[in-house]
Formats: C-alpha cells, structure tokens, sequence
C-alpha cells in the first residue's frame, strides 16, 4: 500500500485560531479547549497547533521542529546543520505519555542561525538561505522531516485527536500571542505524522480545512519556483504558494487572498474602474495560483493571522471579537466554549480575508 | 417545564422526552438536536451543533441564540425558530413545516427547498442571507426581510441561480447582486403581500415576539423562474 | 487505370431527381440524355454530398467489393499507390490530417477524474463556472508605483471566453465564404479565427478584434495595414500536417480576390518556402517577432506556431525566449489543404505527446507562467479539448472540427480544388454553396455545445474556474499505456 506522502490522500477538518492584538501572551489551554469542541471533524488521524510568541528569549533565532524516524536520520540532519547553521541551543521537544499517541518519531528542537559566512557565500537573505536548508533536509533526508522553521514561534503535531497532541505536547506550558490548532479527518489510515496541520515554512503556517480540487494545477505552478511538495498536501502547496506571493512577490496578505480566492470575473465585472482592473491584473498575473474547491485557512504569520474562505464558501468559517481578542473556528461552539460572550460574532464572506495584526482592528 | 442539561443527558435523554415541552441547556456543539424529532417541543439554550432540526417531523425547536450549520437540514414538519442567526446550508431540501431565523443566514440557505401536494416548505429569515440563497430552489417560499438592513443589499451573489420553482420573496426594492437572466424580478402587488405574505410574516413575528407591522412595512419583490427559459434546450439526444 | 474505392449505389425509392448529379463536383455522377443517372464511380471520394441532399435517401456509396489479394504487409493502398506511382512518377498528394490507425490517440487512452464526497461537485448550469482565458505574456515580477498601489505590466493579451479557437487556414486553401463563417463565429463568440498566410479579405476588416493575422514564409498580403488589421499576429514556422514543407497554391486558383488579397499576380503560383529564409536559427525568430511588435506598436500579442516534432521541448522553451507572447503547438494529426502523403503520415509527434513535454520543459526551466500556449492537431470533441488544458495548454484550437461543422465530411480531397460543399474550392458554383450566416450559426452552436460540456466535466471536478484546470494533470489517468507514455504524459495509471 502506498503511505501517505507517496500518494495524495483526501481530508476533511477543522480549525480554530486565537489572536490577542495587543500581543499579550496567552498559555496553549484555551486553543486546546476550542478545538476539543469540534472533535467530530476528526478522526484521530492528525492533530497539531502553531503558536507565536513562544520563544522570546531565542527571538532573533531560527527554531527548527524536526521529526526523526532513526538516530542516523538525526545524526545525518545534525551534521547538515553544523555546516550551515551556527546551533544556539538543541534539546527533545518535551513531551508526555499518552495513552493515544502512538509510534511517535523523535521530536528535536533547535534554536539556529544562519553560519555568517556561508550565509554571505550564498549571496541569499537568511530566510531564503534557511527555506532553502529546510527544503533541502526535507527533500534528501530519510527520515527526517522539518515541521517548523520560523522565528519565536513553532508547530506541534501529531497523529491523534488534536486534544490528545495538546497534552502530549503539553501545550498549555506554552504561551503565545497567536494560536491555531487543527483537527484532521484524512481519508486513509494509518495517519502519519508529517502529514498533520499546520504547515509551515519559516513564519508562515496554515491550517486547512477542505479538499481544493485546483491541487495538480497549483502543485506544479508552485514547484516551478523551487518549491518541492513531497506531502502531497494541499496544505503544503497553499503554504507554499503564499510564501511565494508574498516574500517572492511581495503580494500583501490582502491581494494574496484576492489570488487563490480570487472574485468570480462576473463579481469583478461589477466593481469600479480601479478595482477592477487591480483585481484582474491579480488573476491574469497569477492566474496559476486559483485555488477551487473547498477550502477555509488560518494563515499564522509574525505579528499577524490571516482566516480565508474559499470563494464559493464551500466550508465553514466563524470569526468573534472579544476586546483586543480576536478568534476564528470552524463552528461557533468553539468559540463559545472560550469566550461566552464575545463583542461581536460573524461568518466572514466566501473569498473575503480577515486579516489581523498586532495593534491593529480586524478589517 | 423540565430542564435537562445535555452534557448530562446526551441526545439520549432529550429523545426520550416525547411529547412534553423541555428545555435543554449547556448546549456548545453537540450535533442532531431535535433530528427527526415528531412532537413535543424543545427551548434550546446555548449554541446547538450542525445538523440541528435535521429531518424535523413535527414539533417545535426553538433556539435562544445562534445555530450552526445545516440546520433544518431535509426537514419534513413542524418550526424551527432561531432567536439569533444561522450558519451555511439551512434548510437544504426542506420539504415542509416553517424554518424561522430572526437574525441572518449563512451561505447556501434554502437551497433546493420543495413542495409537494399540501406539504410546503416555509423559511423566513428576519435579517440577510450571504450568497447563493435558494439555489436550485423547487417549491416552497423564502422571505427575507433585512431588518436592519434597509436600503443594504440583503442577499450574497448568485441569489436563486438554477431555481426552478418557488418563490423567494425579499424585503427591498433592490434586485439581488448579478442576478440570473433565467429568473425574473417582479414587485409584489398588495393583493399577493395581504394573501401570501402577511399570514406567513405574521406568525413569524408573533414567534419572536416582535412587531409583524414593521417586518411588512415597505415593498417587496419577488424572484421567480422564467419558465421560457428550461434548461432541457441545452441537451440533443444522440 | 485508376482504382475503384467506392461505389455509388441507389435503390428503387430513386425519383431520378437527378439532384446527386447536380451536387456531385467530382464528375462521378452524371445526368445522361434520356439514360437517366450514370456512376463514375472511380470518381467517387466518397464525401457524402450526394447522399445528404437525395430527397427520399435512395443513394449511398459503398467500399466497393472487390480487393486485391490480401496480405499482411503490402496492403491494398500500397499496391494501388505504387501503381499509381509507377505511372506518373508523382509525390503522393494528400490533404486533411493523417488518416492512420497505427499511431494511437492518446486522447482515447486517458479518462477524467470527477469528484466524490471529499470534495463537492459543481452544477455548471446552475453555479459560476468560468472559461475566459487570457492568453500572452506574464512579466516575472510585479510592479508597484506611488502608495505602493500596483501597476499594471502586464503585455498585452488576448481574452477568450471559452479556451477554443480557430485554426489557421488560409484564403485559397478555403473559400472566402468559410473566412466569413469563421471571422462571425468567432465575434459571436469572443474568441479568435486565424487568416492563414493567404492574406485577409478586406470585406473581414471588420472582424479585426477576433482576427489573428498570419506571417509565414510566403509572406502573402502582408502590409502594414495587414499586421495592423487583427487582435494578434501569429508567425507560422510549420504545421502538423507536414513539418518542414512548405506550401504550394497552384496558380488555376490565384484567380480574382485570392490573386488581390495575397498580392500574387493571377495564374501565377503561390510558394510558401519551406523555412522562412529570414529565420535559419533561433535569434532571427526573436528578430522576426521583435520587428512585428516593432510594427503594431507593441500593442498586440506575437504568436508562435510549430509543427510538434521530435524536439519540440527545447523549441518551444527557445520560442518563449524569442519574445513571443503565445505558442502555438499543432500535432501530427494536424490538417491541410494539401501536403505530401508521405510527410503527413510519418512527420511529428501527437499533440498530447507534444504538450506534455512543452508544458514539463517550461516548468522545469520556470518559464511556463510567462507564455501562453495552445494545442491543436486533431482535437475532436471537448473531451479532447479538455484532456488538452490538463496536459498543460491554455487553450486549443480545431481547423478540421470546426470544417465539418460546416459540412466536411472529411473525404479528404481538398487538394483537387472541387470540394463538393463549398469549402476548399475557389469555384463560384460550389463556394456559393456555403451560406456564411448559417454557417457562423453552425459554428457557434458547435463551440457552444463544446463550452457547455467543458462545464459539465470541470463541474464534475469540483473545478469552478478553467485555470485551476490547466496542467491539473491529477485530473488524469491513462490506459493501455506502459510506464513511458505515462512517464512523458506526467500522468498516473487507472486505478492508481
């Protein structure tokens, strides 16, 4: 049988995000809560959160989540690492038993930054020389695979119920300006791990909720840019496909949005003169990044979250306001069970970004 | 009036309770409360989970504050009354009873309502809808009234596309965004509100205990199929 | 003596209307004084005029029944076109694309996917489902200007509201009546017909923002006000139907209008050369493309088109460095109104074949977002057209399918000039045949018929949008294929 990553397998989710605008830093209890309420839009086959703000002391460092299937895959990603990297602090990612987490692989963290002069070798800037490594390890490494790569902020997941990741990474000893954590429902068994939300690649995660039907379409537009989608994810390739836009483009998160969500020509044919002619300069310009299908996001970046809908609003989206808090879920209860009685409660539109960063309104 | 609180009586409990009238408290999420439900009545509070009212056959489900998505999903008879606002697809396949949602609806509501011989389908949204209400629309009516939204748009995109009988009635002189040029938009005269829509908007009102005057106040307009405009053209047999 | 390949036969419902006669064009039926109907039948092409305008449908032709002895390595054609050979000492002259069954269709061998529970499916008639296309240049950066608002640098493009178009054939090839029909259609339609090198007829001036003007070797009618007169201009290298020759109107049809709209003087023959002596390698392509943006003011998109050979990877990738806008890719079963038989048969590659390599070339040298291409050569039905934009085109275009919609039945005779439906002939009596309007309206339905069902299958898909379609080749699976073919086409097998 073919495992996941070596064939695209299908899957249905659910989301939850918290964003504290003023940048208070809140533990990982309240995101586990949330999703815990949507846990029949998972099937216990991949759970996982992202959360910024986690490591204030090693800000200015890149922190690398790695999975490892064997010590020689480890000792093989240290070695690549010691030549390019300048390792600041390494350990295990604490971790408790749980009954329901299983054949866990080994869980590493890093704290690194670029080797100067390999860096200045490179003639590349220290995220597209540390994307770059990343791709690199994930590419050609057996057994190894890196699950985050950004700075002050990091992905923990697993195969299980999201609940059940939260605890065995013992979550709630974390605390984030920005949460999003997600529940998966994959369409095979056995779940693996590299294949649970959120993806990431350096600051940027996503958590998916969907099937996008544009998969191949985006995937080889994508891959064209250097980019190497060995998940078969449809997460990944979105991940990838607003690093692209954004720090290859410079697209601002609002126009990436009017990309792979673009309106229908027949909605752009309606707006004025100026916008109509940015928004299909947008879809001409990029017209390989649609994405179709269902699909609702929660993008985490530094100082900012971005939730996104596709543009049929094919999957449900909630998002709530509550003083400087701002939450988005796949179902209202979620939200509820952490915030009772939130200043404001809406379903952002199909296509429609909401988009929030630090110090800022939700717009 | 019996209360039970869901965390402690599951779906379980409430389906046991036949044909009295109960409130069921503590509700965030849980999924299929009143599914299939023939009598009695429920008061619901909290924020009830998807697929609540699914395949209602009679009874009364009446929600305090928000439902999530596909409520009243293929419900057959009876109410379903929400106090605040809906999520996506409510009232898909309705085939009969009334679906009455003070606040607004989410994407895809109403979508392929029905009528078949003395059943038909009623939903009444008291606020707006998001895009695609009443796709595929085949019988019943929807009313919109946009309360609060006057002189707003009160529906998304693509309003009635591929409806095919029906009525979708709404609260503005507007016409929907990028309406279909296979329906077609009429005001409704006072003889069609006094006979169809009064009695409809009247008990809507009464069941939220608002005023029916000002959900009537103003011109409606009416979205219909075009029925010179059949889809079958489009098809030559091999 | 010329072999007998079908036979004219009629049955006793016969009301000797003598109207087969008239329609024939190839002399194979005859009104004889007082004798009724005469049957030349080794006149016959079989084109099935005669039977489609029989009032009470009393003719048919037949293969006729007599055979050569059989055997398994000389057919009866090679016999026969060795006689004919023989006899005349002729290059064997053929037209339309290669009839052949050994070559596969690979089209026939690849099976859509559609969508089931993980993903909705989508009801075109009833939800958005969008086929414009914008064909041309993509710059490989944005650009922003004060406010960092962005500006548009985008070249110019074309729009398409559905991913078919019309192929290039020429005024001399066809009838000016089948310019009128294609030039309307695609008005009607918002997409884009293409002149040909014969020039374009000043009465289709007009239909200038849904023409595509030609340049090929011959360089027939072109001027200034030519190059100017289209919403791009597409320069034709070869063709699928025969790679690497040129052309050859003889001069019994540069009669009247053909004579003045390719400014050949009359009765004189028309050569295209097999190259364009202006372009003998890569960078005079450039210069060529370059002197034609030159020339229109940089306002319109350049095209390329090249027969799909044996290395039309790396050409292609050297096209969309020239600075052309749009490729143009035509297959081996592309057609023609005349071309030896013997290059039509055995030159070039399929079109699958052909897209799957360009389309994996370009991305793997990351240029396949800056050019537009477009498939052709023996694209059959909408199904073709959309397995076409899955292996990676941007849109199609069809030559003899939009023929047939108006009246072709494909008898493969258009080299001899008299085609009995009006269509490659220059003869006043059979190019009146085609009525343009009805034609046009023929054309419409065709591509309409064609869009609808493009729907339905992106529908199916959980696709609402043609782009998410294009290169989205997880839309396909092949069959009766080995590991190479599916290796070149980039897809998986059934049941994988």
């Amino acid at each position: 049988m073919k495992k996941e990553g070596e064939i695209r397998i299908s899957s249905g989710c659910a989301i939850s995000g918290i964003f504290c605008r003023d940048g208070r830093r809140i533990p990982g209890e309240a995101i586990r809560k949330s999703i815990a309420v949507m846990h029949s839009r998972s099937n216990g086959l991949g759970g996982g959160f992202a959360a910024y703000g986690i490591y204030p002391q090693y800000r200015d460092f890149f922190a690398l989540h790695i999975f490892y299937d064997s010590q020689s895959s480890r000792e093989e990603t240290e070695r690549f690492l010691d030549s390019h990297f300048d390792i600041i602090n390494l350990s295990k990612i604490p971790t408790r038993p749980t009954p329901r987490i299983q054949d866990a692989p080994l869980i590493w963290r890093y704290f690194v930054q670029p080797l100067p002069h390999m860096l200045q070798d490179s003639q590349l800037d220290e995220d597209e020389y540390t994307s770059r490594a990343v791709i690199r390890i994930n590419d050609s490494i057996e057994g190894s695979y890196v699950v985050s790569c950004g700075k002050d902020m990091g992905v923990f997941k697993a195969v299980g119920y999201p609940e059940d990741v939260a605890d065995f990474y013992r979550i709630e000893e974390y605390e984030g300006y920005s949460w999003t954590a997600h529940g998966r429902y994959p369409t095979n068994t056995p779940g693996w791990w590299a294949g649970a939300h959120p993806f990431s690649l350096l600051d940027l995660t996503v958590a998916h909720n969907g099937e996008i039907s544009s998969y191949d379409a985006n995937r080889r537009a994508v891959e064209m840019y250097g980019y190497s989608c060995n998940l078969l994810t449809d997460t990944e390739v979105i991940a990838y496909m607003l690093d692209y836009l954004t720090r290859k483009q410079g697209l601002t998160l609002r126009e990436c949005s009017e990309v792979i969500a673009a309106p229908f020509w027949s909605t752009i044919s309606m707006k004025g003169e100026e916008e109509r002619a940015r928004l299909s300069y947008l879809r001409k310009m990029f017209s390989s990044f649609l994405v179709t299908g269902p699909f609702s996001i929660l993008v985490g970046f530094r100082g900012g979250m971005m939730a996104l809908n596709d543009r049929l609003k094919l999957r449900s989206l909630v998002a709530a306001e509550k003083g400087s808090t701002v939450y988005f879920s796949s179902e209202e209860a979620a939200i509820r069970i952490i915030e009772e009685d939130p200043d404001r409660i809406w379903a952002p539109r199909g296509g429609e970004a909401v988009i929030v960063t630090l110090g800022r309104e939700a717009g | 009036m019996e209360a039970l609180d869901i965390r402690e009586c599951g779906l379980e409990g409430i389906r046991k309770h036949g044909d009295g009238e109960i409130t069921v408290t503590g509700c965030l999420g849980e999924r299929y409360i009143g599914c299939g439900m023939k009598e009695g009545v429920l008061r619901i509070k909290g924020t009830p989970g998807n697929a609540l009212a699914s395949y209602l056959d009679g009874g009364t489900v009446l929600v305090d504050g928000n439902a999530q998505d596909a409520a009243a999903d293929t419900m057959n008879a009876g109410l379903l009354a929400v106090n605040g606002s809906a999520g996506d697809a409510l009232a898909y396949g309705m085939r009969g009873g009334r679906a009455y949602v003070l606040g607004d609806a989410g994407y895809r509501a109403g979508v392929h309502m029905k009528a078949y011989g003395e059943r038909k389908s009623i939903l009444v949204i008291g606020g707006r809808t998001g895009s695609f209400l009443g796709e595929y629309l085949a019988g019943g009516i929807i009313i919109v009234l946009g309360l609060g939204y006057e002189g707003k748009d009160i529906t998304g995109y693509f309003c009635g596309n591929g409806m095919y009988a029906g009525t979708i009635y709404l609260r503005t002189g507007k016409v929907p965004l990028n309406l279909s040029d296979k329906l077609v938009k009429r005001n409704v005269e006072e003889e069609e509100k006094e006979d169809i829509l009064r009695p409809i908007i009247t008990d809507f009102a009464s069941v939220f205990s608002i005023s029916a005057r000002r959900c009537l106040e103003g011109g409606f307009i009416a979205i219909e199929a075009d029925g010179s405009k059949s889809y079958s053209q489009l098809y030559a047999a091999v | 003596m010329m072999r007998r390949r079908y036979r004219i036969m009629k049955d006793e419902s016969c009301i000797s209307c003598l109207r087969c006669a008239r329609e024939c064009s190839f002399g194979a039926i005859e009104a004889a004084d007082g004798k009724g109907l005469v049957f030349h039948h080794q006149e016959c092409t079989d084109c099935q005029r005669c039977v489609s305008f029989c009032p009470v449908g009393a003719i048919y032709i037949t293969e006729d029944g007599n055979r050569f002895r059989r055997n398994a390595v000389f057919g009866e054609d090679d016999i026969q076109q060795i006689h004919l050979q023989a006899e005349t000492g002729g290059v064997l002259l053929s037209s339309m694309g290669a009839p052949g069954s050994s070559v596969p269709i690979y089209f026939d061998r690849i099976l859509l996917n559609a969508s089931q529970v993980t993903n909705p499916s989508i009801d075109p008639l009833r939800e958005p489902m969008e086929t414009s296309v914008f064909l041309g240049q993509r710059p490989e950066r944005i650009l922003r200007g004060s406010e960092g608002r962005l500006v548009d640098n985008l070249p110019p493009h074309l729009e398409l509201s559905t991913p078919i178009m019309f192929s290039a054939m020429s005024y001399g090839a066809i009838s000016l009546n089948v310019h009128k029909a294609l030039a309307a259609a695609a008005e009607e339609l918002g997409t884009y017909w293409n002149t040909g090198e014969g020039g374009l007829h000043e009465s289709l001036y007009p239909y200038k923002g849904n023409t595509i003007v030609q340049v090929a070797s011959g360089r027939f009618g072109v001027h200034g006000t030519y190059l100017n007169t289209a919403a791009a201009i597409e320069v034709k290298i070869g063709q699928g139907a025969k790679p690497g020759i040129g052309g050859h109107l003889t001069g019994a049809k540069i009669i009247g209008d053909v004579s003045k709209t390719r400014m050949v003087p009359e009765g004189l023959d028309a050569i295209s050369p097999a190259p364009h002596h202006d372009i003998y390698s890569i960078e005079d392509l450039a210069q060529l493309v370059m002197s034609i943006k030159e020339a229109t003011d940089y306002s319109k998109p350049v095209m390329v088109k090249a027969a799909a050979v044996h290395n039309i990877a790396p050409i292609a990738s050297g096209i969309a460095r020239s600075g052309a806008d749009i490729i143009s890719i035509d297959g081996y079963r592309g057609g023609t109104g005349a071309a030896p038989l013997r290059i039509r048969d055995n030159v070039g590659i399929p079109i699958e074949l052909a897209i799957a390599s360009v389309d994996q070339r370009l991305r793997e040298e990351r240029i396949r977002d800056r050019v537009s291409i477009i498939a052709s050569g023996g694209i059959r039905n909408s199904a073709d057209a959309v397995k076409a934009i899955a292996l990676g085109a941007d849109a199609v275009s069809i030559g003899t399918a939009a023929l047939c919609a108006l009246g072709c039945h494909i008898c493969a005779s258009c080299h001899t000039g008299r085609c009995a439906w009006g269509i490659a002939t220059q003869d006043p009596d059979l190019t009146r045949r085609l009525d343009p309007g009805k034609g046009a309206a023929r054309l419409v339905n065709l591509v309409n018929a064609w869009t609808r069902e493009i729907k339905e299958i992106m529908g199916g898909m959980g696709i609402n949008s043609i782009e998410a379609l294009r290169g989205n080749r997880m839309a396909l699976r092949g069959v009766g294929l080995n590991e190479k073919e599916l290796g070149i086409l980039g897809i998986g097998y059934a049941g994988e």
